[in-house]
């Protein structure tokens, strides 16, 4: 795989500016570091880039110019900007779909059937490979590794929200709803809460402990 | 100091050495491809392991520091080891285009795979290939061959400071790029061409010409700019095919600029290599006796007074000092060095040279720059301004500039005004950078021709040396008044005394039909239009170019890479450059053409060799018999005259329009034309 960093031709947009609500995260950002040492808020503002894109053009991406912006405004030089955001894979130095679907494919999750979810996610979006955006804008699908969600896998995260215990038909029923544009609630897509054992409890089941002492 | 013993050779180095200088010091190489001793320290190429004892495992020497009594092995069966497996690594994704890359003969990569490759490869999958990049016209990349050793990011981060280069994406996929598909915007970018340990980065004006160990190594002497870049000369037959530089830690250390470096193609273009008589108007070839009694008719019955004499920039001390012997038996004191018009006291050494030394900022804890441009005007000198200035840290190295407020210096410099006037508030204690100076134990003042080549010039300079002697830059053993020339020529110039005897002309007087006969010696850089019409015009040089195109009789002379010269840089450093190749066609080394002429004219001048010119070099001024340069101070404050010129108001012009085209051989040279195209004036580059 050779990734080109950069953004085809002709989607590069011309100007990047921070808007209002970037503004504030901006300022609480900066104000952790000393002023002499802000380029140490490139990550971070980077990701208010990132997201900014996201709510303004619907696709959260890094444009090589917003890159240039964040260089001025941290008085480093452009280049530093643009090796940090291309080595993170979290930064999207390309336009991506407007939900961007991301498939943990390593151990845990590849054990316990991240390959349906992944075959449900082409199925229904119509993509055919990694790193593709669906026809309709809508999806980009990308194969991540762990994300530390194992006790829940397979994983699906769908923008900064994970969608966990997931097989074929509820992936593709998620994808759907967001067809629709609805939210799922993100988390367990089965009977359980957060990491606690599936279908109820498995320790702890005598009568003692069903009245915990001490605590809430 | 430290004693370590490297493979049971004590040795003693300096606290906080690394192991691989303690190896150095023992004599033992140790391969590397990252570590450079310029550079800071990245670590990351892994071929200078070595095993230290109490050590688990080899550790990179190049990052890892000394200890007292330490013991390091560089020769053990699990050194070798360990390299032979990091240059295996290497060697999984470098192509094998060895016969048809440039870099083939002086590769580190080639010789080290050599000492440590294996003789086949275990490698079986595809290579990884890395799209090439744009960086210039100078520079050519192959980034398949690139073996991330970082060298090149860290030079144009560190010496150069256009922090342009990085590496981008990472693994497998990282690259070495600008990201912008733009040229390096350095002076020194040809410098990554040296510093590359493989063929990624390579030189473009000379791709596909030679092979290394067919050339020809003559050590010479830069004479682009005024710093007197050591550089040597790399010829094959009759050509010089490039320039690298050579190391000298006083003047250049090992960098080279790129007007130094790529100006060679300018070499045998627009040359002249024959005499050229004009008759009734038109150039017409001659023979070297027609062009003597030619000028030997003309200069009949002509007074003294009314003959001159221009010296141009790259002119070698020999030729300037039988052109000024020359004059004299004419009878004439109109003769000048000094085509920019620019106006020195010159009766101290002291008010026309840089007295602190190059080596000297290192030292210096304060600057001011008035009216120059280091960056354009000495880009190498530049970078040591640089240097001093990471060292010192933030805030330890405070420089001022007075003019130039648009040049990005590459160091953080407040610019405290445009004119003298700022000069004149700074001596009065006004600005706060007067009391910086005033702290600092060694301040620098260093003035430019920005100043000097104004009709105030010698007024500047006697501020700027007020101003020096005020601060306590002028004591006995540090001299912090620096005179920073363009003209690689013009101190020697000066030192021989080529400035107009009493009531002899300057540039500004021999114009405008002030002589009848005007003798140029490789003087294009003046107003050529304004010699009188009535007046006869000798061009004695090797480019066809202003003064060749104006010129009554042409005697065609040599660069500075076809003769023997001394020059003086700006430091009043002098400097032997040796010949690396003949002159082409009938020219002859400028001394022999005015030495030949003076018997013509019936005016032999004494001297019959090189040797006999030198001692007489020597007579006319001490410096040139000794080769040594050291670091002065004085105690002698007393300031240079300030000339019949009052200060004007006037902001600071740079002397530099066009660093890439400012004399004849790199007006002649393509590759300087395509860098002023695409870095001076990009504009009419894309109107085309």
């Amino acid at each position: 795989m050779s990734v080109q960093p950069n953004a085809p031709d002709g989607v590069e947009p011309t100007r990047f500016e921070f808007d209002s609500e970037s503004e504030q995260q901006i300022a609480t950002i900066l104000a952790k570091y000393p002023p002499e040492r802000k380029a140490s808020g490139v990550l971070p503002l980077l990701y208010v880039v990132q997201k900014q894109m996201g709510r303004q053009t619907g696709s959260a991406w890094i444009p090589r110019v917003a890159m240039d912006v964040v260089a001025a405004r941290l008085e480093m030089a452009p280049i530093r900007v643009y090796e940090v955001a291309t080595f993170y894979l979290m930064f999207n130095t390309k336009p991506i779909g407007r939900y961007h679907l991301q498939v943990c494919t390593t151990t845990s999750c590849w054990l316990r059937g991240s390959d349906d979810v992944t075959a449900a996610c082409k199925a229904a979006t119509g993509i055919r490979a990694f790193g593709e955006t669906s026809a309709d804008g809508l999806f980009t699908l990308t194969e991540v590794e762990c994300l530390g969600a194992c006790a829940n896998a397979p994983i699906l995260q769908v923008d900064d929200d994970y969608y966990e215990d997931l097989d074929g038909p509820r992936t593709e029923e998620l994808i759907e709803a967001l067809k629709r544009g609805e939210r799922p609630t993100p988390g367990p897509t089965i009977d359980r809460l957060n990491s606690a054992p599936a279908g109820g409890r498995k320790v702890l089941v005598d009568d003692a402990a069903h009245k915990p002492q001490g605590q809430g | 100091m430290v004693k370590v013993t490297v493979d049971g050779i004590p040795v003693e180095v300096p606290a906080g050495s690394s192991a691989l200088q303690a190896c150095e010091a023992a004599g033992k190489e140790i391969p590397r491809f990252c570590y450079h001793e310029r550079l800071s320290v990245a670590g990351n190429c892994r071929m200078c392991l070595v095993e230290v004892s109490g050590g688990r495992k080899p550790v990179a020497s190049c990052g890892f520091p000394i200890g007292e009594g330490m013991h390091i092995f560089t020769d053990t069966e699990v050194v070798r080891r360990a390299r032979r497996a990091v240059m295996e690594f290497l060697l999984i994704n470098h192509p094998l285009d060895c016969p048809i890359c440039d870099q083939g003969g002086e590769c580190d990569l080639q010789d080290q795979a050599f000492g440590y490759g294996a003789d086949h490869s275990r490698y079986r999958e595809n290579k990884r290939a890395v799209t090439d990049k744009y960086l210039g016209p100078l520079v050519k990349t192959v980034m398949t061959r690139c073996i991330q050793c970082t060298r090149c990011i860290r030079f144009s981060t560190e010496i150069a400071g256009v922090p342009e280069l990085g590496g981008v994406s990472r693994g497998e996929n990282l690259e070495i790029t600008n990201y912008v598909e733009k040229a390096l915007t350095s002076e020194l970018s040809g410098n990554l061409i040296d510093i590359c340990p493989v063929g990624a980065l390579t030189s473009q004006p000379y791709a596909f010409t030679a092979r290394s160990w067919e050339l020809r190594r003559t050590d010479s002497i830069d004479v682009c700019d005024a710093v007197g870049t050591n550089i040597v000369m790399h010829a094959r037959g009759a050509a010089v095919l490039r320039i690298v530089p050579r190391i000298n830690d006083e003047v250049n250390e090992e960098w080279l600029s790129d007007k130094g470096r790529f100006v060679v193609d300018g070499f045998r273009r627009r040359r002249l290599d024959r005499p050229w008589v004009r008759v009734d108007g038109r150039l017409q070839p001659a023979s070297w006796q027609d062009a003597f009694s030619t000028i030997a008719t003309r200069l009949k019955n002509v007074p003294g007074e009314r003959i001159g004499a221009i010296a141009g920039d790259m002119c070698d001390a020999e030729s300037m000092m039988a052109l000024k012997d020359l004059m004299e038996t004419l009878g004439s004191s109109n003769i000048d060095c000094r085509q920019d018009g620019a106006k020195y006291d010159t009766s101290r050494r002291d008010f026309y040279t840089f007295n602190s030394g190059i080596t000297g900022i290192e030292d210096a804890d304060a600057l001011l720059i008035v009216g120059a441009i280091p960056r354009q005007e000495a880009p190498v000198l530049n970078a040591r301004i640089r240097k001093r200035f990471l060292a010192a840290g933030r805030g330890g190295f405070p420089i001022a500039m007075i003019g130039a407020p648009n040049a990005d210096p590459t160091y953080a410099a407040t610019v405290l005004g445009e004119g003298p006037d700022t000069l004149a508030k700074l001596a009065a204690g006004e600005l706060p950078f007067a009391d910086v100076l005033k702290n600092a134990k060694n301040p620098m003042v260093i003035v430019g021709h920005g100043a000097l080549t104004r009709p105030d010039g010698q007024a500047i300079a006697k501020a700027c040396w007020d101003l020096a002697a005020q601060v306590g830059a002028i004591t006995t053993d540090w001299h912090g008044f620096n005179v920073l020339h363009t003209a690689a020529s013009r101190v020697a110039g000066l030192d021989l005394g080529l400035v107009p005897g009493s009531g002899g002309h300057d540039v500004a007087g021999m114009l405008d039909g002030g002589v009848d006969v005007l003798w140029l010696l490789g003087a294009d850089e003046f107003a050529t239009d304004r010699i009188g019409p009535e007046t006869f015009v000798i061009y004695q040089g090797h480019h066809g170019d202003a003064g060749a195109a104006r010129a009554d009789v042409i005697l065609p002379g040599t660069l500075y890479a076809e003769k023997p010269g001394t020059y003086t840089n700006t430091e009043g450093r002098v400097q032997e450059a040796f010949r690396a190749i003949m002159p082409p066609g009938d020219a002859r080394e400028d001394w022999r053409i005015l030495r030949a002429f003076s018997e013509v004219a019936g005016r032999k001048l004494p001297y019959d060799t090189l040797e006999a010119l030198r001692a007489r070099m020597a007579r006319a001024n001490p410096v040139f018999g000794q080769q040594a340069w050291t670091r002065h101070g004085t105690s002698d404050t007393a300031a240079p005259q300030a000339g019949p010129v009052a200060v004007s108001a006037d902001p600071f012009r740079p002397v530099i329009a066009d660093y890439y085209l400012t004399h004849a051989v790199c007006r002649a040279s393509p590759t300087m034309e395509t860098c002023s195209g695409i870095y001076v004036h990009p504009a009419i580059e894309a109107a085309e």
